[in-house]
């Protein structure tokens, strides 16, 4: 019997000790240059809790959707606005009610999930991708009638307390990352995770059973997109520090959803480090650039190669390991320890034979 | 009041032929539907990779229009022939879900490297066809249509009407219909699955050639052009992913209907709704004809 604390066992609180003690207490003391707050773990962060919202929808109840971007603009324009019209609410609050005001959005561009599946829904979340940055970006209101287009982002204050340092922002992103990543695993782990899993294996098997296809597709949109509003809003907050709809371009979508298939479907850590993969790779082309070759290629030539190795990596994922480099992952660690197995294993692997 | 009714009547006219362009993306991507039941999400990338070849032949090597042509559709091939053997053959057994993914991918590959090879700027194509109005209709009929739509629209007319035939009464179309139905029976039979895949392959890509020409030469070449294949989307799913009539016909409802409302309701709401409009009235579809004007009954087996 291994020991349980709730329905975690003990390795995953190791786990959890690790990353707590590596991102709050290592990563502050070692990193002090602003460069990597700002451009690498701010965004990292931020883009990851967009991904958990699409693997929510699409690795774990198997709906294929393309329109995180969109979900992530209306999160941020919705902090923006009640930031500014409702500054009692503080920012967690806002930050709260971004996301769920991103979730009604999702409910309502979820529906057709209810009808159809694979290419035809991802047109239809596609009709909430262009819908929501053309209402941003139509009606003044939203932009509080600012002319210029781009909006500068009101500053992070927490109980009266301002975070407008890299370091600080970073803090401020991990303590929310945290905090939504457990709940989205306890929520996988759980009964609404199995439900999930069951639409996405088999939906005609998973109604039969019992589990509402209406509720748990509809669930599964509302969480997918209240993740990606919060994600949004810390998006624009924290790394951009302005607000533009062309910034949640179906650009970003694709993105989103390349970190995803990348990282590993049906996966919360894949989210994590697709994310990385993502947003890492392009600086390590440039720094290749700039460094083997000396800036003799042209940045234009770099971003067009960057693309090329992500559409062929997509493949290659597709016909190797259609469930990313999260198994690719798994599949290391499991050699490792097939490498050397421990005596009371082996004891109970001959013991089953006879 | 018939100033008015020659208004509507020329901006129906002009979004119906400029929803023939739309079709003739759809149509790339039904070719391969109907021949593989695989979804190309990469149609919208062939469109752009090829006719930026063939621009950048013209003008970067100064190869005569109909050799760069040739070249260009030539080059097509070779993609089909790549993308048979490196991205389909080894999916063959995957699902749906997984190929419609690796085409994204595809999708991903040729706009990079169309971009590494040809460059990012905005480049003029130039058919001899002037996107301006025809003076005879604007003189006789008082219609101000685009020399451009209707060829796009004649176009559009003669390759349908060559894929028509072409599935509906020669050897090939047969066995592209078989391949499509059950690609194991077909090939069981002896329908020889590799050239059958290449043949849809390179005919998507002088397709996609084709329909990247017409909007090149109305929008310059350059990546938007990805982004307005995409509106190929709800033109098939308002047409059905596997009806040739369909796409066009899709194109013309969604090239009308963006163009009406965008003019009569896009004032106010500040414009621009042709954005989305496409894809909403997808939406509609979606919920009450999810398998489109002509497509076949989606059935699926438990």
């Amino acid at each position: 019997m291994k020991p349980v604390f709730m329905t975690y066992t003990k390795k995953d609180l190791i786990n959890l000790a690790v990353c707590m003690v590596l991102s709050v207490l290592i990563i502050p003391s070692f990193i002090t240059t602003e460069y990597w707050y700002t451009s690498i773990l701010i965004p990292w962060l931020c883009l990851a809790l967009a991904t958990i919202g699409q693997q929510i929808v699409m690795g774990y109840t198997g709906q294929l959707a393309l329109g995180a971007a969109g979900f992530m603009a209306a999160g941020a324009f919705a902090m923006f606005n009640l930031i500014l019209r409702v500054p009692d609410l503080g920012f967690v609050g806002s930050l709260i009610v971004s996301g769920l005001i991103a979730a009604a959005f999702g409910i309502l561009f979820g529906l057709p999930s209810l009808k159809v599946r694979g290419i035809y829904l991802m047109v239809a979340t596609l009709a909430s991708q262009f819908f929501i940055i053309w209402m941003i970006d139509k009606f003044g209101w939203f932009k509080n009638y600012d002319s210029s287009g781009i909006i500068t982002a009101q500053d992070i204050v927490i109980l009266g307390k301002p975070f407008t340092t890299p370091l600080a922002m970073y803090f401020v992103c991990l303590a929310v990352t945290t905090v939504l990543t457990l709940l989205a695993m306890n929520m996988a782990r759980g009964s609404t995770g199995r439900n999930w899993m069951a639409v996405r294996d088999m939906d005609i098997a998973a109604e039969s059973m019992g589990v509402s296809l209406l509720r748990t597709k509809v669930q599964a949109f509302a969480i997918s997109a209240f993740y990606c509003g919060v994600a949004g809003a810390l998006f624009a907050f924290c790394y951009l520090k302005s607000l533009e709809p062309v910034a949640f371009d179906i650009k970003l979508s694709f993105k989103i959803l390349f970190m995803c298939i990348l990282g590993g479907l049906g996966t919360i850590n894949g989210a994590f480090i697709g994310a990385a993969f993502i947003l890492l790779f392009p600086v390590l082309l440039n720094a290749i650039g700039n460094n083997v070759f000396h800036g003799a290629i042209d940045a234009t030539i770099i971003s067009s190669i960057e693309q090329v190795i992500f559409g062929g990596l997509m493949i290659i994922f597709m016909i190797y390991e259609p469930l990313g480099m999260a198994k690719l992952w798994e599949n290391i660690k499991q050699k490792w320890k097939t490498k050397i197995p421990s005596s009371t294993n082996l004891k109970s692997s001959l013991g089953k034979k006879t | 009041m018939v100033e008015e009714l020659l208004f509507f009547m020329e901006v129906l006219v002009g979004g119906l032929l400029a929803g023939t362009m739309y079709s003739l993306v759809a149509l790339g991507f039904v070719l391969i539907f109907k021949a593989s039941a695989t979804f190309n999400f990469s149609q919208g990338a062939m469109v752009f990779f090829s006719v930026l070849a063939f621009v950048g032949f013209m003008q970067d090597f100064n190869i005569p229009f109909v050799l760069a042509f040739i070249l260009a559709a030539l080059l097509m091939v070779v993609v089909g022939l790549c993308t048979e053997r490196f991205v389909l053959r080894p999916l063959m057994n995957a699902s749906e879900d997984t190929v419609l993914m690796a085409t994204i991918g595809l999708g991903y590959v040729l706009e990079g490297l169309a971009q590494a090879a040809w460059g990012v700027e905005v480049r003029r194509l130039d058919l001899g066809i002037g996107d301006f109005p025809v003076p005879w209709i604007a003189d006789n009929l008082k219609l101000f249509i685009s020399a451009l739509d209707i060829t796009a629209g004649l176009v559009a007319a003669i390759m349908i009407i060559g894929l028509f035939l072409l599935f509906k009464y020669t050897k090939i179309g047969l066995g592209l219909r078989a391949v499509a139905d059950d690609a194991g029976a077909a090939s069981s039979i002896g329908i020889p699955l590799k050239h059958i895949m290449l043949l849809v392959w390179s005919a998507a890509g002088v397709v996609a050639l084709v329909a990247g020409c017409m909007w090149g030469a109305r929008a310059g070449v350059q990546f938007a052009l990805v982004d307005l294949a995409l509106k190929a989307l709800p033109v098939l799913i308002i047409g059905g992913f596997s009806s040739i009539p369909g796409a066009i016909i899709g194109g013309l409802i969604i090239g009308a209907v963006e163009k009406v409302l965008e003019v009569y309701i896009g004032p106010f709401f500040g414009g621009a709704i042709e954005g989305w409009a496409p894809y909403v009235l997808a939406i509609f579809f979606l919920l009450y004809r999810p398998e489109g004007l002509f497509g076949e009954k989606i059935i699926r087996r438990v």
